[in-house]
C-alpha cells in the first residue's frame, strides 16, 4: 500500500473516465462516420450533401429562427423579473427567486403536457399555430435558465456606481441605459448560453406541441433511424461547430461566477 | 496506529457500499440461485420484445377472468417469470429470462447491429422478413412444429388463418413460418368519434384529406404507416373498381400496388402528402389516443388493438369512439417471435428453451392473459376441444341480457377455417358494431381487402426515408417576403453598428 498516496488529484480520476467514455470516444464515432460513405471509404460527399440540400440548409434556418426567436423572448421578459428582484428591497429575496425556479423541480415533459391542454383551451386547436406554440413551450420550458445568470450579475452590480452616475446628473433611464445595461451584459450572455443552444435541438417540445416540421435534433434522430449513420454524424458535427463557434464568441463576454446559476 | 485502522476500516467500509449494491443489481433474480448443482447451471434466456407488450401480472383479484369453459384466468406475476418457475416444472431445468424491451424496429435493428445479442425478439412482418433475408435468423427446430406433442401450444394453437399467411408468405423461397411464430396481429384503420363524422366518411383513407374536418385527423408519425395511407388514397379510385374487386388475382395484385416503391409512385405520394400537412393535425405515434378521447381530433389513423385500447379508455369517460377500416384497403401486419442466430449460437438447450418460451405464451390461457392486458389480438385461437379464446371473446362481447337486438358476427376464418363455422360465431349486442370486437378480429370481408406491406431494399428503403424527410423539412420557399426584408434590414444595422464602432469610436 505504500506507493499510492492518494491525494485531491484522486478524486478527478472518475470524471476523467467518464469524460473519456461517454464524451471524447463518442465524438471521435461520430467524426469517423461523419467522413465515411456506406463503404467505409472516406468521403466528403456528406459534408457537401449538408450545404446543398434544400433540406438541411431549411431545417437550420427553421432551428435558428425558433432558437433567435425564444432567446429574444427569454430575454424581454426576464431582464426586468431579474431587475425588479435583484433591486427590490424585500428582505427574502431568494425565496422570490425559488418560485421562478420550482417549475424546473417539475419533469419537463409533464409542464408541456399541461401547457397543451393550456393552450388548447386559448387556441382552440393547436394545429393553426405550430411555431407560436413552439416558442411559447420554449420559452416556457427555458426561462428560468434565463432569468438566474442576469439576477446573479445584477445583485453583484455595485450600488455606489448608481449613486456616482445620479451625482453627476444622469436621469434614471440614463443610469440604466449607460451604467445598468452595460455592466449587466455577462448575464445576459450567459442566459442566452442557456437558452439558444438547447432551443436548437429540443425537439421534444416541438413534438409534443403537435409541430411537425423538423429541426436539428429530428433530423439527426430520422437518418439514425433509417440506418443512415453517416449523414446523421455530419449534420451532428456540424451543430457541434455551430456551438463550439458560438460558445467561443460569447465567451468573451461572461464571466466565470455568473454562468454558474445562482442558487442552482 | 489507530488512525490508520480506522481509515482502511472506514475505506472498506465505502467500498463496500458502491460495490455491493452494484452486484446485486446485475443479478437481480435472488429466487433462483446460480447453480442448482455443479453440473447443471442456468440457462439464460434474453428476450427483446416491444414496451408494454406482455402481461405484467399484479391485476386485482376483482379482475378475475371467470370463462365459460371453466377456466379462471389472473395474472399474478408478470409472464415471462410464470414461464420460469413452468419450464423448471416442466423440464426440470431452471432458466433466467433477461427480458428487454425495444421501442421501434428499426431501434432494435440498430441495437442488433450495435452489438446487443438476444436469443429471442419479437420484431413485425418487415423486420422479420428483412433479418431472414440478412440470414440472422435461426429457424425453429421440427419438434417445435409436432401437433403431438401437447406442450407445443404454439403449433397446437395457432390460428389456421394465420398458420397460412405466415406458410404462403415467402421471403427467398422460405415461408416466415419456418423462422418466425405469430405472437400479435392486426390490421389499421380509422378511429373516429362517431358524434363528428359518419362511418360512411371514415371509411376511407381520403378521409384524411377531407377538407371538412380540416385540422382534425391525424396521420403516423411513421414513414411506412403513412405511406400506405397515402398509397391507398392515391389508389383510390383503382382499388376500389368493380374490375379490379372482381380479378382474379386480386390479392396478389392488391399487394403489388400497395408494395409499390418505383421512384414515380414514391414522387406522387410525396405530393399527395404534402398536400395533406396542410389537412391534418399532426403526426403522432401515441398521442392520438388521448387526444380522440379529449375531443382534440375527430378521426386517428391507429392501429387495430391500440384502436380497442384507445375505445375501452375512453368508455370511461363516457365517450363512445369507434373503428373504420377503409373500403380501399387495409394494412395486415403481425409482429413474431424469431431466434436469432447470434444469440442462439448453436446451443441447443437454449434453443429448447427460447421454442418453449414461445410455446408457453401460446398457452391459450396466457394469450388470453396477454390479450387483455394489451389490448391487441393474439395468434392464438385454440384447439378445438380448448375453447379458452373464444370464450374470452364471449365473455368480452356476448350479448347481455338487457340487449335487445344481437347481431351475428361470425369468425370462424380465424378459428378453424371456415368462415362459415356456426361454432365459432359471437352473438353480440348491436352497439358493438364498429366497435372494440370489430376492430379485435376483423370480419372476413374485411380481411379480404388486407395486404401485407413488405420489407423494402436498402435502396428503396432510402428512397421513401428521403420522401419522408422532404416532406417534414422546413421549405425555405415557404419564406415570405416580408421576413426576408426583416433579416435583411437587421443584417444591414448589425454591419452599419459594427462598421461605425471600429472606425469611429
Amino acid at each position: 500500500m505504500k506507493g499510492f498516496n492518494f491525494s485531491r488529484k484522486h478524486l478527478g480520476i472518475p470524471y476523467g473516465m467518464f469524460l473519456t467514455l461517454f464524451v471524447a470516444a463518442p465524438l471521435f464515432v461520430i467524426i469517423y462516420y461523419a467522413f465515411t460513405n456506406g463503404e467505409g471509404k472516406p468521403s466528403l460527399e456528406n459534408f457537401t450533401g449538408f450545404f446543398t440540400s434544400p433540406n438541411t440548409i431549411g431545417t437550420l434556418f427553421y432551428s435558428l429562427s425558433i432558437a433567435v426567436v425564444t432567446s429574444i423572448v427569454c430575454l424581454l421578459l426576464a431582464y426586468p423579473v431579474a431587475y425588479i428582484l435583484a433591486r427590490s428591497r424585500f428582505k427574502q429575496k431568494s425565496v422570490i427567486v425559488v418560485m421562478f425556479v420550482l417549475p424546473m423541480w417539475i419533469n419537463f415533459t409533464l409542464r408541456i403536457t399541461a401547457l397543451k391542454e393550456i393552450l388548447t383551451l386559448i387556441e382552440g386547436n393547436l394545429a393553426f399555430h405550430p411555431f407560436l406554440n413552439t416558442i411559447i413551450g420554449m420559452t416556457y420550458d427555458f426561462l428560468p435558465f434565463m432569468i438566474l445568470p442576469m439576477y446573479t450579475t445584477l445583485l453583484k452590480l455595485d450600488g455606489s456606481l448608481l449613486e456616482a452616475a445620479s451625482d453627476l446628473g444622469a436621469g434614471r433611464f440614463q443610469t440604466f441605459i449607460k451604467v445598468t445595461l452595460p455592466l449587466s451584459v455577462p448575464g445576459i450572455v450567459s442566459g442566452l448560453v442557456m437558452v439558444f443552444l438547447p432551443a436548437m435541438t429540443n425537439y421534444v417540445v416541438l413534438d409534443m406541441l403537435y409541430n411537425s416540421t423538423y429541426i436539428m435534433g429530428s433530423l439527426i434522430g430520422s437518418y439514425f433511424s433509417a440506418y443512415d449513420w453517416h449523414n446523421g454524424s455530419m449534420i451532428s458535427l456540424i451543430l457541434l461547430i455551430i456551438i463550439l463557434v458560438f460558445t467561443l464568441v460569447t465567451n468573451k463576454y461572461t464571466d466565470d461566477d455568473t454562468s454558474r446559476g445562482g442558487i442552482l | 496506529m489507530m488512525r490508520n485502522i480506522n481509515k482502511a476500516v472506514w475505506w472498506c467500509t465505502i467500498s463496500a457500499l458502491i460495490i455491493v449494491p452494484l452486484f446485486t443489481g446485475i443479478s437481480n433474480d435472488k429466487h433462483i440461485p446460480d447453480k442448482v448443482n455443479a453440473k447443471e447451471e442456468v440457462i439464460t434466456l434474453r428476450v427483446c420484445n416491444w414496451e408494454e407488450y406482455i402481461d405484467l401480472g399484479d391485476w386485482d383479484e376483482e379482475e378475475l377472468i371467470e370463462l365459460d369453459n371453466g377456466a379462471e384466468i389472473i395474472g399474478v406475476n408478470p409472464l415471462y417469470e410464470d414461464f420460469e418457475n413452468w419450464y423448471y416444472e416442466t423440464y426440470g431445468r431452471r432458466v433466467r429470462v433477461e427480458y428487454s424491451c425495444f421501442g421501434t424496429n428499426e431501434d432494435l435493428y440498430n441495437q442488433l447491429t450495435l452489438g446487443d445479442t438476444y436469443d429471442l425478439v419479437c420484431p413485425s412482418d418487415y423486420m422479420i422478413m428483412k433479418l431472414m433475408a440478412e440470414d440472422k435468423a435461426e429457424p425453429f427446430s421440427a419438434d417445435f412444429f409436432d401437433t403431438g406433442n401437447k406442450l407445443n401450444y404454439y403449433a397446437n394453437g395457432v390460428s389456421p388463418y394465420i398458420e397460412n399467411v405466415f406458410e404462403e408468405n415467402k421471403i427467398n423461397g422460405e415461408s416466415w413460418k419456418k423462422y418466425a411464430a405469430c405472437y400479435m396481429w392486426g390490421i389499421t384503420g380509422v378511429l373516429y368519434n362517431p358524434e363528428i363524422m359518419t362511418e360512411e366518411e371514415a371509411s376511407t383513407w381520403s378521409v384524411f384529406n377531407n377538407p371538412k374536418f380540416f385540422r382534425q385527423v391525424t396521420l403516423k408519425d411513421n414513414v411506412r404507416d403513412t405511406y400506405f395511407a397515402v398509397l391507398g388514397y392515391l389508389r383510390a379510385d383503382l382499388l376500389t373498381s368493380r374490375d379490379f374487386l372482381n380479378d382474379g388475382n386480386y390479392k396478389e395484385k392488391l399487394a403489388d400496388i400497395m408494395n409499390d416503391v418505383t421512384p414515380d409512385t414514391i414522387q406522387a405520394v410525396e405530393e399527395l402528402l404534402q398536400d395533406m400537412m396542410g389537412n391534418v393535425y399532426a403526426l403522432e405515434t401515441d398521442s392520438g389516443k388521448s387526444d380522440m378521447v379529449t375531443g382534440k381530433i375527430a378521426a386517428n389513423y391507429q392501429w387495430s388493438g391500440d384502436a380497442v385500447y384507445a375505445m375501452d379508455l375512453a368508455e370511461e369517460d363516457n365517450v363512445y369512439l369507434k373503428f373504420a377500416v377503409p373500403r380501399e384497403c387495409t394494412n395486415l401486419w403481425f409482429d413474431g417471435w424469431l431466434m436469432l442466430k447470434d444469440g442462439i449460437d448453436g446451443n441447443a438447450e437454449k434453443k429448447h428453451a427460447a421454442e418453449a418460451f414461445v410455446n408457453f405464451l401460446s398457452r391459450p390461457d396466457n394469450a388470453v392473459r396477454n390479450m387483455n392486458y394489451i389490448g391487441y389480438t393474439s395468434a392464438i385461437a385454440g384447439s378445438d376441444d380448448d375453447g379458452t379464446v373464444f370464450s374470452y371473446l364471449n365473455w368480452c362481447y356476448g350479448a347481455e341480457d338487457e340487449d335487445e337486438n344481437v347481431i351475428e358476427y361470425p369468425i370462424g376464418y380465424f378459428f378453424s377455417g371456415d368462415a362459415e363455422d356456426e361454432k365459432y360465431i359471437v352473438y353480440a349486442g348491436e352497439s358493438q358494431i364498429g366497435r372494440q370486437l370489430y376492430s379485435q378480429y376483423p370480419s372476413d370481408e374485411v380481411i379480404s381487402r388486407a395486404s401485407i406491406m413488405g420489407y423494402f431494399n436498402d435502396e428503396e428503403t432510402k428512397n421513401i426515408n428521403q420522401m419522408w424527410i422532404n416532406v417534414r423539412c422546413f421549405n425555405l420557399k415557404d419564406v415570405p417576403l416580408a421576413i426576408w426584408v426583416v433579416l435583411g434590414a437587421v443584417a444591414a444595422c448589425i454591419i452599419v453598428l459594427a462598421v461605425k464602432h471600429r472606425y469611429f469610436s
